[in-house]
């Protein structure tokens, strides 16, 4: 054998074995996050982009099953006293933070305080507020952080005071607002300590590249306390917004997971990659705020019950969306826990459509509108092509009433600013739950609140106002008894729907396409896939 | 050409202020501000984050004060992307956009002046009809859409590259982002070179030259490129610019760090710093190009003088 055929043979060797031992030694899940993380630390997250990653490098005293359901986390067990309002939890043995320092009770204490701490500015501290003492704190009401009702009993006990009993707590410590964060480095570098090169997490993985506008890389941690279990070695979380080219890159096997696709493309993946699309009813609503501070013509219910009853709900999710979104009268969407088993559901939904528009246009006439004397107007929406659809639909199915829709549409941060101002008539929104109860949407509607002379309607675009309504959200509130709880907020529902106090289009889906090669997927109406549960296979 | 090239950088320091202005003034008066989601946030945390970032100052007072941190060459910090000062993305964005600009860049220049050398020489015959043909697809499709179409042929059906997505150091990543990048380019430099090589390949001392006796490569080569080469140059520093600031589309298609989506993101989500951050580079990148052109020019046609 010449030399240099026997050295091709031996390179040629050497590198194959050298593929298949890093083939072998590491299984790498490339997940197609969407939007940019903004933030890595979960005191300022807000998305489900940011959740993905910080779910999986930080774990809170609960942490979620394959299905999303609340278990055990770093904390092993827990007790409830008898009126609910106190919850004493016990930390696992060995765990610690990936410098090798212990997770301890003061790290929660210290991580609630800081969620809390107005300095912080943390967008969804409101979460947290069943806590004794939390909203006070975060309003600068009481400015000692100490009063707070978590409290250390030692380093592996934690104590949580509640204001009031709150049915749906335990389900809230799984969010990423009630993670620990490390004391000991927050103290010394501040914010900074979610840098790459300073960030340690107490998860399954560890943060090992953040590059921004492409992708955030994490690796598992071996100090894991269920690490054994844990199969995936590595994680891209791939930032692309662009849908379709999201689709194209999974087409060709460079993502192993899709957490958006265009919908018109659903019946092509059902056709040509059967299986692998998972369109899961999501806890959520999409619907249409309705102007209704005084003066404002969206003020007489009259029009708003005959906007709100043209609508073709049945013909948006399978046709103008195309992929079946459930049509919504209601305000609590379907599978939302401490909630009544029937849903609201108007009499209106049941009768013929044609008979729907004839009293909608008696109403028009009562309301001194008709085709002699149209109503006009203004329909924002934020830029997607989707709301754009829906928008036009929408204007179609009005104009027998004699309503003329003028289309407006802005980009996000444009069309929110707008309906926080009141700068509209009939606008766009939509909700996903950040808990599971149905409190999470029902508090859309609430009064607002007087601040300076002015009221504050945070996300009550609508300025929706009715005191019963108000009256029984506040009773729910403090009521132990989970079954006359959820009667009382099915109550306020009705009031509020029969008021058509907004109008509901449709229940979100969660819109999934995961590769075959990947296991341990549970479709799920939070759709949270934490990446410790799957595994991958060549 | 040194004391020409000093005046031209002292005259670019009052367009660059006013631009910085003018850009600080109409972003502010925009509507939507940075904290503008979805979902309200309380009072105490929107207050405390204005705060955070001067924002709760009258507009004038938040000029100056961005006005005398960008004096001593602070961006200030990204509103949006917690944690990444303006300079830190510019620093990872900028390396990447340039190297995807510059790789276009030279590949379109090479390939156009070739291609529209040899559609001059060929003029009428059937390799100018396939050039011509070759140059109107480049030029007539939108990025975005050859984007996608050069995805789905060349990552998805023949899987000869990647389809996106960016590794450190991997250049097969930049392929069919450089390609969709470059064609049009080339295709513009094409069409400049043919239509200038024709105009002087008719003139009289090519003509003269030809009449010595010389061969046409030679006439081509030492007569006819060098003052065919005047409008392609000009070209070439709005070309460039347009490159390093134009590659949004490939950027948000192909998934890429650039600054193009840095920059539009962050107009998108009102990240006021990064915003500016960004058009500052960008306005030094054109006047930058812009002078360097200008100097080349000088050198190719000695008639132009400086004044």
């Amino acid at each position: 054998m010449k030399f240099t055929t026997a050295f091709k043979a031996v390179a040629t060797a050497g590198v194959m074995a050298l593929l298949m031992s890093t083939a072998a030694s590491a299984v790498t899940l490339q997940l197609h996050n969407g939007g940019d993380p903004g933030t890595l630390d979960p005191h300022k997250a807000s998305g489900d982009w940011e959740n993905r990653v910080i779910g999986d490098y930080i774990e809170g005293l609960l942490t979620e099953s394959p299905s999303a359901e609340a278990i055990p986390g770093q904390a092993e067990s827990w007790d409830i006293s008898e009126d609910g309002t106190v919850y004493t939890f016990h930390l696992r043995d060995g765990i610690a933070w990936s410098d090798g320092t212990p997770v301890t009770a003061g790290d929660f204490v210290f991580a609630f305080q800081r969620l809390f701490d107005p300095k912080t500015a943390a967008d969804y501290a409101y979460l947290q507020f069943p806590i004794k003492n939390a909203e006070k704190i975060n309003s600068g009401t009481i400015a000692e952080l100490n009063e707070l009702g978590v409290k250390a009993i030692d380093d592996k006990t934690l104590e949580i005071t509640l204001e009031a009993s709150t049915p749906f707590f335990l389900e809230a410590l799984t969010h990423y607002t009630a993670y620990p964060v490390p004391k000991h480095l927050v103290e010394k570098v501040g914010d900074d300590w979610t840098k790459v090169e300073n960030i340690i997490g107490n998860g399954p993985y560890l943060i090992k590249e953040w590059l921004p506008g492409s992708y955030v890389r994490s690796e598992k941690n071996a100090d894991y306390y269920d690490a054994s279990n844990v199969k995936i070695d590595e994680v891209f979380y791939h930032v692309l917004e662009d849908q379709a080219a999201a689709l194209n890159r999974y087409r060709a096997g460079e993502f192993d997971i899709l957490t958006d696709f265009p919908s018109d493309q659903y019946q092509w993946l059902q056709d040509n990659m059967p299986g692998q699309a998972h369109v899961t009813p999501f806890l959520g609503i999409y619907y249409y705020v309705l102007n209704q501070e005084e003066g404002e013509v969206l003020s007489d219910v009259r029009i708003r019950e005959a906007l709100s009853t043209t609508v073709v709900r049945d013909v948006i999710g399978p046709d103008i969306l195309g992929t079946g979104e459930l049509p919504a009268y209601g305000w609590v969407p379907p599978g939302t826990s401490n909630y009544v088993e029937n849903a609201y559901h108007p009499a209106w939904a049941d009768t013929p459509y044609e008979e729907r528009v004839e009293k909608a246009k008696a109403l028009m006439t009562e309301a001194g509108y008709g085709p002699d004397k149209p109503l006009t107007l203004q329909l924002r929406y934020n830029t997607n092509d989707n709301h754009q659809r829906i928008a036009v639909a929408l204007a179609a199915m009005w104009e027998p009433l004699g309503v003329k829709i003028e289309l407006f549409n802005a980009e996000t941060a444009v069309h929110y600013d707008a309906l926080r101002a009141g700068d509209f008539q009939v606008g766009r929104a939509g909700w996903l739950l950040d808990y599971n109860d149905p409190s999470n949407t029902l508090d859309l509607l609430k009064d607002g609140v007087d601040q300076a002379g002015t009221i504050n309607w945070g996300n009550n675009y609508g300025r929706y106002s009715n005191d019963e309504f108000n009256a029984l959200m506040v009773q729910a509130s403090t009521e132990l008894d989970l079954v006359k709880r959820g009667e009382l907020l099915a109550a306020a529902e009705k009031i509020a729907m029969d008021e058509f106090a907004a109008i509901p289009i449709y229940w979100y889906v969660s819109k999934d396409v995961v590769s075959p090669k990947i296991s341990g997927f549970e479709a799920n109406p939070k759709n949270i896939f934490r990446t410790r549960w799957l595994s991958k296979s060549e | 050409m040194l004391a020409y090239a000093f005046r031209r950088v002292l005259s670019a320091i009052p367009i660059a202020l006013i631009a910085v202005t003018a850009c600080f003034f109409i972003l502010r008066l925009a509507p939507g501000g940075p904290f503008d989601g979805e979902r309200a946030l309380p009072p105490t945390v929107l207050a405390n984050l204005r705060a955070h970032y001067n924002l709760d100052q009258p507009l004038i007072v938040q000029y100056f004060l961005y006005v005398w941190r960008l004096l001593q060459g602070d961006l200030g910090p990204s509103m949006v992307i917690d944690g990444f000062n303006v300079s830190e993305l510019i620093a990872i964005g900028f390396p990447f956009t340039l190297t995807m600009a510059l790789s276009a860049f030279v590949i379109a220049t090479i390939v156009g002046m070739i291609a529209g050398m040899v559609a001059a020489a060929y003029q009428n015959k059937w390799p100018d009809y396939v050039l011509v043909l070759g140059v109107m697809i480049g030029v007539l499709i939108p990025n975005f859409l050859m984007a996608a179409l050069l995805q789905l042929w060349f990552g998805v059906y023949l899987k000869w590259v990647p389809a996106g997505g960016w590794v450190s150091g991997s250049w097969v990543h930049l392929v069919l982002p450089v390609t969709v990048l470059a064609w049009p380019h080339a295709g513009r430099i094409s069409r400049l070179m043919r239509g200038s090589m024709i105009e002087t390949l008719g003139t009289n001392y090519v003509r003269t030259a030809r009449a010595k006796g010389l061969g046409e490569r030679l006439v081509l080569m030492r007569h006819a490129i060098k003052p065919a080469l005047l409008p392609v140059v000009s070209y070439l520093g709005p070309g460039l610019s347009y490159l390093l600031t134009g590659s949004l589309a490939v950027e948000q298609v192909f998934g890429l760090p650039g600054i193009g989506k840095y920059f539009v993101t962050a107009a998108l989500n009102r990240d006021y710093g990064v915003v500016l951050g960004t058009t500052i580079l960008y306005m030094f990148i054109i006047l930058a190009l812009n002078l360097l052109v200008d100097l080349v020019y000088a050198w190719l046609d000695p008639r132009v003088r400086y004044r």
